[in-house]
Protein backbone atom coordinates (compact mmCIF):
# COMPACT_ATOMS: atom_id res chain seq x y z
CA UNK A 1 0.00 0.00 0.00
CA UNK A 2 1.61 3.10 -1.50
CA UNK A 3 0.92 6.09 -2.97
CA UNK A 4 1.71 6.18 -6.54
CA UNK A 5 5.00 8.11 -7.49
CA UNK A 6 3.84 10.86 -10.21
CA UNK A 7 1.12 11.63 -7.78
CA UNK A 8 0.94 15.14 -6.62
CA UNK A 9 0.03 16.79 -3.52
CA UNK A 10 0.15 20.45 -1.55
CA UNK A 11 0.22 21.21 2.09
CA UNK A 12 -3.01 22.65 1.55
CA UNK A 13 -4.85 19.52 0.97
CA UNK A 14 -4.67 19.70 -2.63
CA UNK A 15 -4.16 16.24 -4.90
CA UNK A 16 -3.42 15.60 -8.33
CA UNK A 17 -3.38 12.41 -10.61
CA UNK A 18 -1.15 13.32 -13.97
CA UNK A 19 -2.26 9.97 -14.66
CA UNK A 20 -6.02 10.27 -14.91
CA UNK A 21 -6.08 14.03 -14.98
CA UNK A 22 -8.44 14.12 -11.71
CA UNK A 23 -7.82 16.59 -9.05
CA UNK A 24 -8.94 16.20 -5.18
CA UNK A 25 -8.85 17.99 -2.50
CA UNK A 26 -8.31 16.54 1.24
CA UNK A 27 -8.74 17.96 4.66
CA UNK A 28 -6.13 18.79 7.71
CA UNK A 29 -6.14 14.70 8.76
CA UNK A 30 -6.06 13.92 5.45
CA UNK A 31 -3.26 15.35 4.45
CA UNK A 32 -1.34 14.52 7.17
CA UNK A 33 -1.85 10.70 6.35
CA UNK A 34 -0.70 11.22 2.73
CA UNK A 35 1.93 12.95 3.74
CA UNK A 36 2.85 9.95 5.98
CA UNK A 37 2.04 7.29 3.21
CA UNK A 38 4.52 9.42 1.20
CA UNK A 39 7.46 8.63 3.36
CA UNK A 40 6.05 4.98 3.33
CA UNK A 41 5.05 5.27 6.96
CA UNK A 42 3.44 1.49 7.78
CA UNK A 43 -0.39 1.57 8.80
CA UNK A 44 0.23 1.04 12.41
CA UNK A 45 2.48 4.23 12.12
CA UNK A 46 -0.17 6.57 10.96
CA UNK A 47 -2.45 5.43 13.50
CA UNK A 48 -0.50 5.56 16.26
CA UNK A 49 0.89 8.87 15.24
CA UNK A 50 -2.59 10.49 14.53
CA UNK A 51 -3.95 9.24 17.77
CA UNK A 52 -1.02 10.82 19.40
CA UNK A 53 -2.04 14.10 18.25
CA UNK A 54 -5.81 14.51 17.84
CA UNK A 55 -8.75 13.66 20.05
CA UNK A 56 -10.03 10.51 18.62
CA UNK A 57 -10.43 6.75 19.95
CA UNK A 58 -8.09 4.20 18.07
CA UNK A 59 -11.05 2.21 17.19
CA UNK A 60 -12.83 4.91 15.84
CA UNK A 61 -9.67 5.86 13.79
CA UNK A 62 -8.89 2.74 12.14
CA UNK A 63 -12.55 2.58 10.58
CA UNK A 64 -12.14 6.28 9.35
CA UNK A 65 -8.73 5.29 8.12
CA UNK A 66 -9.86 1.65 6.20
CA UNK A 67 -12.30 3.75 4.73
CA UNK A 68 -10.21 6.66 3.77
CA UNK A 69 -7.45 4.33 2.33
CA UNK A 70 -10.11 2.55 0.25
CA UNK A 71 -11.43 5.65 -1.15
CA UNK A 72 -7.80 6.38 -2.18
CA UNK A 73 -7.72 2.92 -3.59
CA UNK A 74 -10.75 4.19 -5.97
CA UNK A 75 -9.51 7.33 -7.12
CA UNK A 76 -5.95 4.99 -8.51
CA UNK A 77 -3.84 7.44 -5.79
CA UNK A 78 -2.86 4.19 -3.81
CA UNK A 79 -1.35 1.76 -5.57
CA UNK B 1 -3.44 17.00 27.29
CA UNK B 2 -3.93 19.48 24.62
CA UNK B 3 -5.34 16.79 21.93
CA UNK B 4 -6.83 18.53 18.54
CA UNK B 5 -9.67 18.12 18.04
CA UNK B 6 -10.63 15.37 15.40
CA UNK B 7 -12.28 15.20 11.99
CA UNK B 8 -11.85 12.46 9.64
CA UNK B 9 -10.60 12.24 6.46
CA UNK B 10 -11.94 12.80 3.58
CA UNK B 11 -11.04 13.05 0.23
CA UNK B 12 -13.07 14.36 -2.65
CA UNK B 13 -13.10 15.01 -6.77
CA UNK B 14 -13.04 18.80 -7.26
CA UNK B 15 -15.64 19.99 -9.23
CA UNK B 16 -18.27 17.76 -7.46
CA UNK B 17 -19.88 17.97 -4.10
CA UNK B 18 -17.98 21.09 -3.07
CA UNK B 19 -21.14 23.35 -3.12
CA UNK B 20 -24.93 22.04 -3.02
CA UNK B 21 -26.66 22.95 -6.13
CA UNK B 22 -28.17 26.60 -4.28
CA UNK B 23 -24.61 27.18 -2.75
CA UNK B 24 -25.98 28.13 0.23
CA UNK B 25 -24.20 26.86 3.52
CA UNK B 26 -27.04 27.10 5.46
CA UNK B 27 -27.80 23.84 6.33
CA UNK B 28 -24.49 23.31 7.58
CA UNK B 29 -24.72 25.94 10.20
CA UNK B 30 -25.44 24.17 13.46
CA UNK B 31 -28.97 24.21 15.21
CA UNK B 32 -27.93 24.66 19.20
CA UNK B 33 -31.17 25.93 20.76
CA UNK B 34 -34.79 26.14 19.98
CA UNK B 35 -36.78 28.50 20.92
CA UNK B 36 -33.77 29.13 23.30
CA UNK B 37 -34.06 25.84 24.72
CA UNK B 38 -30.48 23.72 24.06
CA UNK B 39 -31.14 20.91 21.55
CA UNK B 40 -28.66 18.71 23.71
CA UNK B 41 -30.71 19.25 27.14
CA UNK B 42 -33.41 18.21 25.38
CA UNK B 43 -32.25 14.76 23.86
CA UNK B 44 -30.00 14.33 27.00
CA UNK B 45 -33.81 14.46 29.17
CA UNK B 46 -36.49 13.09 26.37
CA UNK B 47 -34.66 10.83 24.86
CA UNK B 48 -33.87 10.46 21.19
CA UNK B 49 -35.63 11.03 18.44
CA UNK B 50 -38.01 13.62 19.77
CA UNK B 51 -40.72 15.57 18.14
CA UNK B 52 -40.72 19.45 19.30
CA UNK B 53 -43.55 21.96 18.87
CA UNK B 54 -42.99 25.39 19.08
CA UNK B 55 -46.56 26.33 21.03
CA UNK B 56 -45.03 30.08 20.14
CA UNK B 57 -44.56 29.74 16.86
CA UNK B 58 -48.17 28.03 16.28
CA UNK B 59 -49.47 31.23 17.98
CA UNK B 60 -47.69 33.10 15.30
CA UNK B 61 -48.15 31.75 12.55
CA UNK B 62 -52.03 31.78 13.71
CA UNK B 63 -52.21 35.63 14.43
CA UNK B 64 -49.99 35.93 11.07
CA UNK B 65 -52.42 34.18 8.95
CA UNK B 66 -56.00 35.95 11.19
CA UNK B 67 -54.25 39.27 10.53
CA UNK B 68 -53.61 39.19 6.69
CA UNK B 69 -57.45 37.83 6.54
CA UNK B 70 -58.46 40.19 8.75
CA UNK B 71 -56.91 43.40 6.91
CA UNK B 72 -58.79 41.98 3.61
CA UNK B 73 -62.07 41.12 4.62
CA UNK B 74 -64.80 41.52 7.56
CA UNK B 75 -65.55 37.97 8.54
CA UNK B 76 -62.92 35.47 8.80
CA UNK B 77 -62.56 32.39 10.57
CA UNK B 78 -60.15 29.52 10.92
CA UNK B 79 -60.99 25.94 12.18
CA UNK B 80 -58.14 23.70 13.10
CA UNK B 81 -57.98 20.46 10.51
CA UNK B 82 -57.46 18.17 13.36
CA UNK B 83 -55.89 15.21 10.87
CA UNK B 84 -53.03 17.76 10.28
CA UNK B 85 -51.60 17.53 14.08
CA UNK B 86 -54.68 16.06 16.48
CA UNK B 87 -52.02 15.84 19.56
CA UNK B 88 -54.93 17.76 22.08
CA UNK B 89 -52.48 20.20 23.27
CA UNK B 90 -51.64 21.79 19.99
CA UNK B 91 -55.46 21.59 19.26
CA UNK B 92 -56.51 23.69 22.59
CA UNK B 93 -53.67 26.07 21.41
CA UNK B 94 -55.27 26.55 18.00
CA UNK B 95 -58.73 26.38 19.74
CA UNK B 96 -57.11 29.54 22.57
CA UNK B 97 -56.40 30.94 19.47
CA UNK B 98 -60.40 31.05 18.44
CA UNK B 99 -60.45 28.58 15.33
CA UNK B 100 -62.80 26.06 15.62
CA UNK B 101 -62.32 22.10 14.90
CA UNK B 102 -62.71 21.10 11.62
CA UNK B 103 -63.09 17.37 11.82
CA UNK B 104 -63.05 14.22 9.05
CA UNK B 105 -64.13 11.02 11.18
CA UNK B 106 -66.17 10.14 13.92
CA UNK B 107 -62.87 9.55 15.89
CA UNK B 108 -61.74 13.62 15.06
CA UNK B 109 -65.49 14.53 15.91
CA UNK B 110 -65.15 13.09 19.64
CA UNK B 111 -62.08 14.57 19.91
CA UNK B 112 -62.82 17.69 19.10
CA UNK B 113 -65.70 17.36 21.82
CA UNK B 114 -63.22 15.93 24.45
CA UNK B 115 -61.18 19.37 23.64
CA UNK B 116 -64.40 21.38 24.85
CA UNK B 117 -65.07 22.62 20.86
CA UNK B 118 -68.91 23.35 21.11
CA UNK B 119 -70.75 21.64 18.59
CA UNK B 120 -71.51 24.15 16.56
CA UNK B 121 -67.97 24.99 16.09
CA UNK B 122 -67.45 21.87 14.48
CA UNK B 123 -67.07 20.74 10.99
CA UNK B 124 -67.43 17.36 10.39
CA UNK B 125 -66.35 17.04 6.64
CA UNK B 126 -64.92 13.46 4.88
CA UNK B 127 -66.42 10.89 3.05
CA UNK B 128 -66.66 8.28 6.15
CA UNK B 129 -69.98 9.76 8.45
CA UNK B 130 -71.37 6.70 9.90
CA UNK B 131 -75.56 7.31 10.84
CA UNK B 132 -74.70 7.11 14.92
CA UNK B 133 -72.35 10.26 13.55
CA UNK B 134 -74.69 12.02 11.88
CA UNK B 135 -77.25 12.18 14.08
CA UNK B 136 -74.77 13.08 16.93
CA UNK B 137 -73.43 15.94 14.78
CA UNK B 138 -77.00 17.31 13.90
CA UNK B 139 -78.03 16.71 17.58
CA UNK B 140 -75.27 18.74 18.71
CA UNK B 141 -75.55 21.43 15.92
CA UNK B 142 -72.18 21.01 14.07
CA UNK B 143 -71.99 22.14 10.68
CA UNK B 144 -71.93 19.32 8.25
CA UNK B 145 -70.27 19.00 5.21
CA UNK B 146 -72.06 16.80 2.72
CA UNK B 147 -69.72 14.73 0.23
CA UNK B 148 -72.01 12.64 -1.80
CA UNK B 149 -75.65 11.66 -2.59
CA UNK B 150 -75.14 8.67 -0.58
CA UNK B 151 -74.89 10.56 2.66
CA UNK B 152 -77.03 13.39 1.57
CA UNK B 153 -80.34 10.68 1.58
CA UNK B 154 -79.05 9.23 4.71
CA UNK B 155 -79.27 12.24 6.34
CA UNK B 156 -82.57 13.33 4.85
CA UNK B 157 -83.95 10.33 5.91
CA UNK B 158 -82.16 10.31 9.58
CA UNK B 159 -83.16 13.74 10.09
CA UNK B 160 -86.75 12.74 9.32
CA UNK B 161 -87.05 9.70 11.63
CA UNK B 162 -85.43 11.52 14.92
CA UNK B 163 -87.27 14.94 14.28
CA UNK B 164 -83.62 16.75 13.46
CA UNK B 165 -82.75 19.81 11.81
CA UNK B 166 -79.10 19.35 10.83
CA UNK B 167 -77.15 22.49 9.56
CA UNK B 168 -75.49 21.49 6.30
CA UNK B 169 -72.83 22.78 3.68
CA UNK B 170 -72.37 21.04 0.20
CA UNK B 171 -68.69 19.90 -0.73
CA UNK B 172 -68.32 21.39 -4.02
CA UNK B 173 -65.14 20.02 -6.47
CA UNK B 174 -64.70 21.74 -9.56
CA UNK B 175 -61.82 22.58 -12.52
CA UNK B 176 -59.51 25.59 -11.14
CA UNK B 177 -57.34 24.81 -13.71
CA UNK B 178 -54.72 22.82 -11.11
CA UNK B 179 -53.91 19.07 -12.17
CA UNK B 180 -54.68 16.12 -11.35
CA UNK B 181 -58.04 17.68 -10.57
CA UNK B 182 -59.40 17.01 -7.36
CA UNK B 183 -63.09 15.59 -8.09
CA UNK B 184 -63.23 12.55 -5.52
CA UNK B 185 -64.85 14.92 -2.85
CA UNK B 186 -67.87 16.11 -2.63
CA UNK B 187 -70.04 17.28 -6.09
CA UNK B 188 -69.28 18.57 -8.96
CA UNK B 189 -69.33 22.02 -10.14
CA UNK B 190 -69.09 21.85 -14.25
CA UNK B 191 -71.52 19.17 -14.76
CA UNK B 192 -74.57 20.49 -12.64
CA UNK B 193 -73.88 17.66 -9.91
CA UNK B 194 -73.36 20.85 -7.07
CA UNK B 195 -76.44 23.08 -8.03
CA UNK B 196 -78.81 19.52 -8.25
CA UNK B 197 -77.78 18.78 -4.53
CA UNK B 198 -78.06 22.28 -3.64
CA UNK B 199 -81.53 22.15 -5.02
CA UNK B 200 -82.30 19.20 -3.14
CA UNK B 201 -81.37 20.22 0.09
CA UNK B 202 -83.28 23.44 -0.34
CA UNK B 203 -86.45 21.19 -1.17
CA UNK B 204 -85.92 19.21 1.56
CA UNK B 205 -87.50 20.40 4.68
CA UNK B 206 -85.30 19.34 6.84
CA UNK B 207 -81.71 20.20 6.00
CA UNK B 208 -81.02 23.91 6.66
CA UNK B 209 -78.38 25.04 3.77
CA UNK B 210 -75.76 27.42 5.74
CA UNK B 211 -72.96 27.59 3.76
CA UNK B 212 -70.58 26.01 0.80
CA UNK B 213 -67.31 23.91 1.27
CA UNK B 214 -64.51 23.40 -0.89
CA UNK B 215 -61.00 21.94 -0.77
CA UNK B 216 -58.91 22.31 -3.64
CA UNK B 217 -55.71 20.22 -2.88
CA UNK B 218 -52.87 20.55 -0.74
CA UNK B 219 -49.35 21.83 -0.72
CA UNK B 220 -51.29 24.14 -3.77
CA UNK B 221 -48.76 26.90 -5.57
CA UNK B 222 -50.88 28.95 -7.02
CA UNK B 223 -53.42 31.74 -5.49
CA UNK B 224 -55.02 32.12 -9.13
CA UNK B 225 -56.51 28.36 -8.40
CA UNK B 226 -58.46 29.75 -5.04
CA UNK B 227 -59.34 32.84 -7.22
CA UNK B 228 -61.37 30.27 -9.61
CA UNK B 229 -63.08 28.00 -6.49
CA UNK B 230 -63.85 31.51 -4.95
CA UNK B 231 -65.56 32.56 -8.02
CA UNK B 232 -67.58 29.05 -8.70
CA UNK B 233 -68.49 29.08 -5.06
CA UNK B 234 -69.28 32.68 -5.17
CA UNK B 235 -71.81 31.92 -8.66
CA UNK B 236 -72.93 29.38 -6.45
CA UNK B 237 -74.24 31.43 -3.67
CA UNK B 238 -75.68 34.29 -6.13
CA UNK B 239 -77.65 31.42 -7.69
CA UNK B 240 -79.47 30.38 -4.58
CA UNK B 241 -80.00 34.15 -3.89
CA UNK B 242 -81.46 34.20 -7.32
CA UNK B 243 -83.52 31.17 -7.50
CA UNK B 244 -84.55 30.70 -3.62
CA UNK B 245 -84.17 34.07 -1.84
CA UNK B 246 -81.73 32.67 0.53
CA UNK B 247 -78.47 34.09 1.92
CA UNK B 248 -75.81 31.31 3.09
CA UNK B 249 -73.92 32.57 5.97
CA UNK B 250 -71.03 30.90 4.33
CA UNK B 251 -68.14 29.97 1.98
CA UNK B 252 -65.54 27.73 3.27
CA UNK B 253 -61.98 27.46 0.76
CA UNK B 254 -60.83 24.75 2.58
CA UNK B 255 -57.02 24.16 3.20
CA UNK B 256 -54.12 23.75 0.99
CA UNK B 257 -51.65 26.83 1.41
CA UNK B 258 -48.33 25.24 1.28
CA UNK B 259 -45.40 25.39 4.15
CA UNK B 260 -42.04 26.55 3.16
CA UNK B 261 -40.70 22.88 3.01
CA UNK B 262 -39.15 21.53 -0.33
CA UNK B 263 -41.10 19.36 -2.34
CA UNK B 264 -39.07 16.42 -3.52
CA UNK B 265 -37.89 16.97 -7.51
CA UNK B 266 -38.20 20.55 -7.07
CA UNK B 267 -35.27 22.57 -8.32
CA UNK B 268 -35.31 25.15 -5.65
CA UNK B 269 -36.32 25.13 -1.85
CA UNK B 270 -39.86 25.93 -0.82
CA UNK B 271 -38.65 28.85 0.56
CA UNK B 272 -37.50 31.11 -2.36
CA UNK B 273 -40.78 29.09 -4.72
CA UNK B 274 -44.08 29.48 -2.08
CA UNK B 275 -46.42 32.21 -2.36
CA UNK B 276 -47.04 34.23 0.75
CA UNK B 277 -50.50 33.46 2.29
CA UNK B 278 -50.68 37.01 1.73
CA UNK B 279 -51.12 36.25 -1.94
CA UNK B 280 -53.55 33.65 -1.19
CA UNK B 281 -55.64 36.30 0.66
CA UNK B 282 -55.16 38.80 -1.64
CA UNK B 283 -56.72 36.00 -4.44
CA UNK B 284 -59.54 34.86 -2.52
CA UNK B 285 -61.23 38.22 -0.70
CA UNK B 286 -60.85 40.03 -4.26
CA UNK B 287 -62.94 38.25 -5.83
CA UNK B 288 -65.60 38.06 -2.95
CA UNK B 289 -65.46 42.04 -2.01
CA UNK B 290 -65.93 42.14 -6.02
CA UNK B 291 -68.94 39.81 -6.60
CA UNK B 292 -71.34 42.35 -6.00
CA UNK B 293 -72.79 41.08 -2.15
CA UNK B 294 -74.42 43.18 -0.48
CA UNK B 295 -72.37 44.15 2.95
CA UNK B 296 -75.20 41.86 5.57
CA UNK B 297 -75.28 39.34 2.38
CA UNK B 298 -71.26 39.10 3.07
CA UNK B 299 -70.73 35.62 3.88
CA UNK B 300 -68.36 34.31 6.80
CA UNK B 301 -65.38 33.07 5.31
CA UNK B 302 -64.19 29.86 6.40
CA UNK B 303 -60.47 28.61 6.01
CA UNK B 304 -59.18 25.19 7.03
CA UNK B 305 -55.36 25.56 6.79
CA UNK B 306 -53.26 22.87 8.05
CA UNK B 307 -49.41 22.50 7.40
CA UNK B 308 -49.12 26.30 6.62
CA UNK B 309 -49.88 27.08 10.48
CA UNK B 310 -47.87 24.61 12.02
CA UNK B 311 -45.16 22.85 9.86
CA UNK B 312 -42.82 25.64 10.81
CA UNK B 313 -43.68 25.43 14.54
CA UNK B 314 -42.61 21.37 14.69
CA UNK B 315 -38.96 19.94 14.76
CA UNK B 316 -37.63 16.39 14.71
CA UNK B 317 -34.26 15.46 16.59
CA UNK B 318 -32.47 12.50 16.26
CA UNK B 319 -28.88 10.69 16.53
CA UNK B 320 -26.54 9.31 13.96
CA UNK B 321 -26.36 5.88 14.73
CA UNK B 322 -23.22 5.29 12.09
CA UNK B 323 -21.74 5.84 8.89
CA UNK B 324 -20.70 3.83 5.85
CA UNK B 325 -19.78 4.09 2.43
CA UNK B 326 -21.83 2.65 -0.54
CA UNK B 327 -20.76 0.22 -3.26
CA UNK B 328 -20.81 2.80 -5.63
CA UNK B 329 -18.57 5.55 -3.08
CA UNK B 330 -21.57 7.37 -2.06
CA UNK B 331 -21.67 8.18 2.03
CA UNK B 332 -24.23 6.63 4.00
CA UNK B 333 -25.58 8.02 7.39
CA UNK B 334 -27.88 5.88 9.44
CA UNK B 335 -30.31 8.06 11.62
CA UNK B 336 -32.28 6.69 14.47
CA UNK B 337 -35.76 7.84 13.41
CA UNK B 338 -37.02 6.94 9.73
CA UNK B 339 -39.73 6.89 7.39
CA UNK B 340 -41.94 5.32 9.98
CA UNK B 341 -41.72 8.39 12.59
CA UNK B 342 -40.96 11.27 9.88
CA UNK B 343 -43.67 10.41 7.39
CA UNK B 344 -43.45 13.36 5.55
CA UNK B 345 -39.70 12.32 4.27
CA UNK B 346 -42.38 10.84 1.41
CA UNK B 347 -43.09 14.42 0.33
CA UNK B 348 -40.33 16.69 0.93
CA UNK B 349 -36.87 17.07 1.04
CA UNK B 350 -36.45 18.23 4.53
CA UNK B 351 -34.02 20.38 5.95
CA UNK B 352 -31.63 18.74 8.19
CA UNK B 353 -28.82 21.04 10.44
CA UNK B 354 -26.21 19.11 12.14
CA UNK B 355 -26.15 20.37 16.50
CA UNK B 356 -22.36 20.60 16.86
CA UNK B 357 -20.06 22.32 15.24
CA UNK B 358 -17.81 21.40 12.32
CA UNK B 359 -14.59 22.22 10.41
CA UNK B 360 -15.60 23.75 6.56
CA UNK B 361 -15.12 20.38 5.33
CA UNK B 362 -18.57 18.43 3.80
CA UNK B 363 -19.67 15.47 1.95
CA UNK B 364 -22.71 14.62 0.27
CA UNK B 365 -24.68 11.48 1.58
CA UNK B 366 -27.48 9.70 1.50
CA UNK B 367 -30.19 9.77 4.93
CA UNK B 368 -31.22 6.46 5.93
CA UNK B 369 -33.61 5.71 8.58
CA UNK B 370 -33.03 2.63 11.43
CA UNK B 371 -35.44 0.36 9.66
CA UNK B 372 -34.18 -2.97 8.19
CA UNK B 373 -36.40 -1.82 5.12
CA UNK B 374 -35.25 -0.55 1.78
CA UNK B 375 -38.08 2.64 1.38
CA UNK B 376 -36.26 4.00 4.42
CA UNK B 377 -34.63 6.69 3.01
CA UNK B 378 -34.98 9.97 5.04
CA UNK B 379 -32.71 12.56 2.19
CA UNK B 380 -31.39 10.75 -1.02
CA UNK B 381 -28.59 13.68 -0.92
CA UNK B 382 -27.75 15.87 0.84
CA UNK B 383 -24.50 17.71 1.76
CA UNK B 384 -23.85 17.89 5.79
CA UNK B 385 -20.73 17.97 7.36
CA UNK B 386 -18.28 14.90 8.52
CA UNK B 387 -20.86 13.45 10.63
CA UNK B 388 -19.85 10.72 12.96
CA UNK B 389 -21.66 8.25 15.09
CA UNK B 390 -23.43 10.07 17.89
CA UNK B 391 -23.75 13.26 16.69
CA UNK B 392 -27.72 15.04 16.88
CA UNK B 393 -29.28 16.62 13.82
CA UNK B 394 -32.23 18.84 13.55
CA UNK B 395 -35.18 18.17 11.09
CA UNK B 396 -37.49 21.48 10.53
CA UNK B 397 -40.88 22.10 9.57
CA UNK B 398 -42.20 18.47 10.60
CA UNK B 399 -45.13 19.90 12.14
CA UNK B 400 -47.76 18.71 9.59
CA UNK B 401 -48.78 15.47 8.55
CA UNK B 402 -45.72 13.42 10.91
CA UNK B 403 -47.39 13.84 14.49
CA UNK B 404 -51.22 11.99 13.01
CA UNK B 405 -50.08 9.64 10.02
CA UNK B 406 -46.54 8.15 11.68
CA UNK B 407 -46.56 4.50 11.80
CA UNK B 408 -45.93 2.42 14.52
CA UNK B 409 -43.61 0.05 12.24
CA UNK B 410 -40.20 -1.48 13.76
CA UNK B 411 -39.64 0.87 16.40
CA UNK B 412 -42.01 2.54 18.80
CA UNK B 413 -43.23 6.41 18.30
CA UNK B 414 -41.12 8.66 20.40
CA UNK B 415 -42.08 11.54 23.32
CA UNK B 416 -43.53 14.51 21.77
CA UNK B 417 -42.20 17.73 23.42
CA UNK B 418 -43.83 21.47 23.27
CA UNK B 419 -42.21 24.21 24.30
CA UNK B 420 -44.67 26.90 25.96
CA UNK B 421 -44.51 30.59 25.64
CA UNK B 422 -42.25 30.62 28.64
CA UNK B 423 -40.00 27.96 27.36
CA UNK B 424 -40.92 25.11 29.69
CA UNK B 425 -41.03 21.94 28.11
CA UNK B 426 -43.97 19.63 28.87
CA UNK B 427 -44.21 16.21 27.05
CA UNK B 428 -47.53 16.21 25.13
CA UNK B 429 -47.27 12.33 24.15
CA UNK B 430 -45.14 10.01 26.18
CA UNK B 431 -43.09 7.78 24.29
CA UNK B 432 -44.97 4.27 23.16
CA UNK B 433 -43.60 1.16 25.35
CA UNK B 434 -44.27 -2.38 24.53
CA UNK B 435 -46.85 -2.59 27.08
CA UNK B 436 -48.92 0.21 25.45
CA UNK B 437 -48.72 -1.94 22.25
CA UNK B 438 -49.56 -4.69 23.60
CA UNK B 439 -52.67 -3.40 25.32
CA UNK B 440 -55.31 -4.17 22.65
CA UNK B 441 -53.54 -7.61 22.08
CA UNK B 442 -55.45 -11.04 23.00
CA UNK B 443 -53.25 -14.37 22.32
CA UNK B 444 -55.75 -17.60 22.06
CA UNK B 445 -55.24 -19.82 25.15
CA UNK B 446 -53.47 -22.48 22.86
CA UNK B 447 -51.32 -20.30 21.73
CA UNK B 448 -49.96 -18.95 24.96
CA UNK B 449 -46.71 -21.62 24.96
CA UNK B 450 -44.49 -23.19 23.02
CA UNK B 451 -41.85 -25.56 23.92
CA UNK B 452 -38.97 -24.15 22.34
CA UNK B 453 -36.11 -24.17 24.93
C1 LIG C 1 -61.20 19.00 3.98
C2 LIG C 1 -59.83 19.41 4.33
N1 LIG C 1 -59.62 20.61 4.91
C3 LIG C 1 -58.38 21.02 5.27
C4 LIG C 1 -57.26 20.24 5.05
C5 LIG C 1 -55.91 20.76 5.44
O1 LIG C 1 -55.08 20.87 4.32
P1 LIG C 1 -53.68 21.62 4.35
O2 LIG C 1 -52.85 21.01 5.43
O3 LIG C 1 -53.13 21.36 2.99
O4 LIG C 1 -53.94 23.07 4.60
C6 LIG C 1 -57.44 18.98 4.44
C7 LIG C 1 -56.26 18.12 4.18
O5 LIG C 1 -56.13 17.44 3.20
C8 LIG C 1 -58.74 18.57 4.07
O6 LIG C 1 -58.96 17.37 3.48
Amino acid sequence: MRLKKNIATSDEGFIFNPGTGDSFSTNEIGTEIISLLKENKPQEIIIETICAKYDVDQNQFEKDLDDYLSQLKDYTILE
Amino acid sequence: MGKIRYERPIIQRMNTGFMNKFGTRTEFEPVTNIEGVSVKSLINQYGSPLFVISEKQIRRNYQNATRIFKTRYPKIQFAWSYKTNYMNAVCQVFHQEGAWAEVVSGFEYEKALGNRVPGNKIIFNGPDKTDEQLIAAARNNSLIHIDHYDELYSLIRLSEENNLRPRVAVRVNMDTGIYPKWDRFGFNFENGQAWNAITRIINSENLELVGLHCHIGTFMLSPLAYATATSKLCELTWSIKEKFNKTLQYLDLGGGFPSMNTLKGAYLPGSDTVPSIDQFADAITDVILGYGFKQGDLPLLILESGRALIDDAGYLLGTVIATKRLSDGRRATILDFGVNTLFTSFWYDHKVSPVESFGKHTEEMVLYGPLCMNIDIVRESITMPLLEKGNHLVVHKVGAYNMSQWMQFITLRPNIVLIDNENNTHVIRKAETLEYLELNEQVPEHLKQNSLK
